[in-house]
């Protein structure tokens, strides 16, 4: 919704405000009141921000993740596990995974998953180039993070059969329960995996 | 009949697509309400209580609020979850094609039982069994059928003559068969082998049960799968797109085991 009674280079920054993720209306237009009181350098600091991730950013040539250098940090650390590559959905995942500091490996990041019904196949996601990396190098295990759903579950199915000719050892990180999770709300399958996976207590 | 402020219904997730944040639309398929989209808030946080109760694919029970757009699902339960069929590819790649199918052949709130029934008996037996193009043909046929376009396969749709065990052409355009004196009124139909028009008969007219005990040739399958798939073309005017997923599944992937029949040539 246009706002007409603002004058019009504070009506587009609304618009503009308006097009992120999460921010509807109200919160575009107390955004873009924020950022006429703020002093000049800061918000000249937040365009140039934006300006430079766009044009910093680029894909990791060889894990496909976001990087300003090429290639990006984890992949050009040399006291990481090399044979190992675990493959996740999004650039976010490996975030989340780092934060554990329990994987010494390298990563390769899909940019999507597979939906056969919306027409996104592997041609969509950065396949091909996971097929030329572990040509390339002496791989032993490809981890596939992808997520716990029926796509990400397809999309872990294919890889496997696409990988496995390859000699290589191509795993599935494990399910279950979350943490802080309740067994009463749990669902069939999750429940049954959790059963699956037991260890020693 | 005004729905209530809350009801209940089972339904199978046909797709979904995210909503801001966390959440997710889900487009259902349901006995007595057809086909209706809700938002399922929250589904996509880790500690989501119902996000494994309301996976694509799955049967399940929900408790739904009317909101001001679109519907809330308030409460789920997993009914059946058809976890065999994240175990192959060649299962998964059929359940999202039937899946695509219910969705395109269907439109908004419009009830079709048998075809809810349809969708499940199909998901249970893609499931359970290994004759996964024998229960995919069962399905189109009986989809066909059940919303309307039902291939005429007894007589010849142009002359009306019973069809004789010679080879006939099956024609989408004129919603079944053209005896060879009638085909050339059309300008490519394709050509109908002797069994496989009874096979297409026998599937279009039995039980599940029946039409299971035959046992088809890789190639009479085949056949009797790309008339379908021209039929189906036609009538929906579209690609269906998760088609070429199964097509890669089965010519740049087989499973080193295969699960499909090839036994012995119907007679």
């Amino acid at each position: 919704m246009p706002n007409t009674t603002a004058a019009a280079p504070v009506a587009h920054l609304i618009d503009e405000f308006n097009k992120l993720p999460g921010i509807g209306p109200k919160s575009a237009q107390r955004l873009a009141y924020f950022i006429l009181r703020v002093p000049d350098d800061e918000a000249e600091a937040l365009a140039q921000a934006i300006l430079d991730v766009k044009r910093l950013i680029v894909l990791c040539s060889t894990c496909q993740n976001l990087t300003d250098i090429d290639p990006c940090s984890i992949c050009r650390n040399e006291s990481r596990d090399r044979t190992t590559i675990c493959v996740v959905e999004e650039p976010l995942n490996i975030l989340a995974i780092e934060r554990t500091r329990s994987f010494k490996g390298l990563y390769h990041v899909l940019h999507g998953v597979m939906s056969p019904m919306d027409g996104i196949g592997p041609d969509d996601l950065k396949v091909r180039q996971l097929e030329t990396r572990l040509n390339a190098h002496a791989v032993i295990e490809v981890i596939l993070a992808t997520n716990p759903t029926l796509e990400g579950d397809n999309t872990a199915m294919y890889l496997e059969r696409l990988i496995a000719p390859l000699g290589v050892r191509v795993t599935r990180l494990a399910r279950g329960l979350p943490i802080g999770a309740d067994l009463e709300f749990a669902d069939e399958m999750t429940l049954t995996r959790a059963f699956e996976g037991r260890r020693e207590a | 009949m005004k729905t209530p402020h809350i009801y209940r219904t089972e339904a199978v997730v046909l797709r979904q697509r995210k909503l801001g944040e966390a959440d997710k639309i889900l487009t259902l398929y349901s006995p007595n309400l057809g086909k209706f989209d809700a938002v399922a808030k929250g589904v996509r946080r880790l500690k989501s209580r119902k996000a494994g109760h309301v996976e694509l694919l799955s049967h399940t029970a929900l408790l739904i609020s009317h909101g001001r757009s679109l519907d809330i699902i308030t409460q789920s339960e997993g009914i059946q979850p058809f976890p065999a069929l994240r175990e192959s590819l060649e299962r998964i790649s059929r359940a999202i094609y039937i899946a695509e199918l219910v969705d395109r052949f269907t439109e908004e709130r419009i009830e079709n039982y048998p075809l809810y029934g349809l969708l499940l008996e199909t998901l249970c037996r893609l499931s359970e069994r290994d004759d996964l193009d024998l229960v995919s043909r069962y399905f189109e046929l009986h989809l066909l059928a059940f919303t309307g376009y039902q291939p005429q396969l007894s007589v010849c749709t142009a002359c009306r003559a019973p069809l004789a065990p010679v080879l006939n052409y099956f024609s989408p355009a004129a919603g079944g068969i053209l005896c060879s004196a009638c085909r050339l009124s059309e300008t490519s139909p394709r050509a109908l082998t002797v069994n496989a028009l009874k096979v297409m008969r026998r599937l279009q007219s039995s039980s599940f049960t029946d039409a299971s005990r035959l046992r088809l040739s890789t190639s009479l399958l085949s056949e009797i799968e790309e008339h379908l798939r021209i039929y189906i073309r036609f009538v929906l005017e579209r690609e269906v797109r998760s088609l070429d997923y199964i097509q890669s599944v089965r010519h740049s992937l087989p499973a080193a085991e295969s699960v499909v029949l090839a036994a012995r040539v119907v007679s």
